[in-house]
């Protein structure tokens, strides 16, 4: 059954742009609905570098990806947002003035006045190794990620990869497949200790098969997959039969859906004007790292900037005729009551 | 001012002039060279500038540090003079540097 929901406007990426969207819509009384293709927010903050120290946030000499999401987690929550994560946003169609629809790869559709796309580098979608011939085997023996385990009962499985989702999967698939073999460039692993250890003692107790080596080509006919070739660190080559694969080369960032949403792209890019950072269908704008423009900088304070202007003319087409007074949060009681702090 | 010689998967090179502090991967980047997609902008996070280092410039460039090594294990073909560039920094000693760069990063 497909879900309905009403709301003013749809963020679409729950990044650092994303989330600071919604802190700007609520001083002006927006509310929002944010949806992610990733399980959590923080978009590259969370998935590519959570660690890593990011230094050109004003005022923050040194914060951390997952830092500096938790922080504007905490500023945007007096509003309220709400969040729905593991949706890719697969269409988007402008219904009437200020009038739009949604649909989501989780089956719900979203009817909204206005729409920011704030997804930073597209959507994040699993890496497809560029072994010849792959596409072939896709969808009928050889998928990117696990929608139902019960679909690979009593299968001879490959899983390709060293990290949380590989061994996630062998030590989670393993009791249902016929066989299963792991197959890693070298005999050290990203993934949680706990993990690791879990599929050593499954390989001392011949309850599966550990590889070294990388793939090379596959062999098969009608997408049904018989065997895959295998490079050894030593250069020696082997076969591994099996009927099914799955390789986990992590994530990379697509611009997915939305170059198919009448939007005008520059270089894979949206471009919007520099006042209202809207794009060429007005109600449609975009912030951060997706949008260009003259001078644009690919800065998370830049994002921030446009975010705050892109607010001022979303106000304007949900309350058609009203007048936007500016305020501060330092002296304004309004916008203090707003943040839950008077 | 080092000059580095990126070889495309057709054999085409590219010569790049590299500004010693900066990364082999930023000159890439700043010359336009095909096939370094550097997605996450030099953080060691994604395994799209990945390169192979020519043998005899593997011993100048030096071995990979432990978070490149375990960031290429989300690369494909994977061979013993790999390398992400953008943890290789350039300098006057890297003047001349050969790499390959792969067929696509993915």
């Amino acid at each position: 059954m497909t879900d309905v929901i009403s709301t003013d406007v749809v963020i679409i990426g729950a990044g650092p742009c994303g989330l600071f969207t919604v802190f700007e819509l609520g001083l002006l009384d927006i509310r929002c609905h944010v949806l992610d293709i990733l399980d959590r927010p923080g978009g590259q903050c969370a998935e590519l570098y959570p660690e890593k120290p990011i230094y050109d946030i004003p005022a923050l000499p040194l914060v951390t990806g997952a830092e500096l999401t938790s922080r504007l987690m905490e500023q945007a929550k007096p509003f309220k947002p709400q969040f729905h994560f593991n949706q890719m946003v697969t269409s988007l169609v402008k219904r009437g003035d200020n009038d739009f629809e949604l649909k989501t790869d989780g089956d719900i559709t979203f009817n909204c006045k206005v729409v920011v796309i704030a997804a930073g580098g597209g959507s994040f979608m699993p890496k497809k190794p560029p072994i010849p011939g792959i596409e072939a085997f896709e969808g009928s023996s050889v998928f990117y990620s696990v929608k139902k385990m019960e679909a690979f009962r009593g299968k001879d499985m490959l899983i390709v990869g060293g990290g949380d989702s590989a061994l996630d999967w062998v030590n989670n698939l393993q009791p249902l497949v016929k066989s299963m073999t792991l197959l890693h460039r070298r005999d050290e692993f990203r993934a949680a200790p706990d993990s690791v250890n879990k599929m050593r003692e499954l390989v001392a107790a011949g309850k599966m098969q550990l590889k070294i080596g990388q793939v090379t080509g596959l062999s098969g006919g009608d997408g049904l997959l018989t065997s895959a070739h295998v490079k050894g660190v030593d250069g020696s080559t082997s076969e591994v039969l099996c009927n099914t694969m799955l390789p986990f080369f992590g994530l990379t960032m697509k611009l997915g859906p939305v170059a198919d949403w009448g939007l005008n792209l520059t270089e894979n890019l949206i471009a919007v004007d520099t006042e209202k950072f809207e794009t060429n269908t007005p109600g449609i704008f975009a912030v951060g790292d997706i949008n260009t423009y003259p001078g644009k900088l690919k800065l998370i304070l830049s994002g921030f900037h446009e975010a705050a202007l892109m607010a001022q003319q979303a106000f304007r087409y949900i309350n058609p005729g009203e007048r936007l007074l500016f305020q501060y949060t330092t002296s304004s009681t309004n916008l203090q009551k707003k943040l839950g702090v008077a | 001012m080092a000059k580095i010689i990126f070889i495309q998967h057709n054999g085409a090179e590219i010569t790049a002039t590299g500004v010693a502090g900066m990364t082999v991967m930023e000159t890439a980047v700043k010359h336009q060279v095909p096939g370094i997609d550097a997605d996450c902008g030099g953080a060691c996070a994604c395994a799209t500038c990945h390169i192979y280092v020519e043998p005899e410039w593997r011993e100048k460039v030096g071995a990979r540090n432990p978070m490149e090594e375990d960031m290429l294990d989300f690369a494909f073909d994977v061979r013993e003079n790999s390398r992400l560039s953008c943890q290789i920094k350039v300098s006057d000693a890297l003047d001349g540097l050969r790499v390959k760069v792969p067929e696509k990063q993915f």
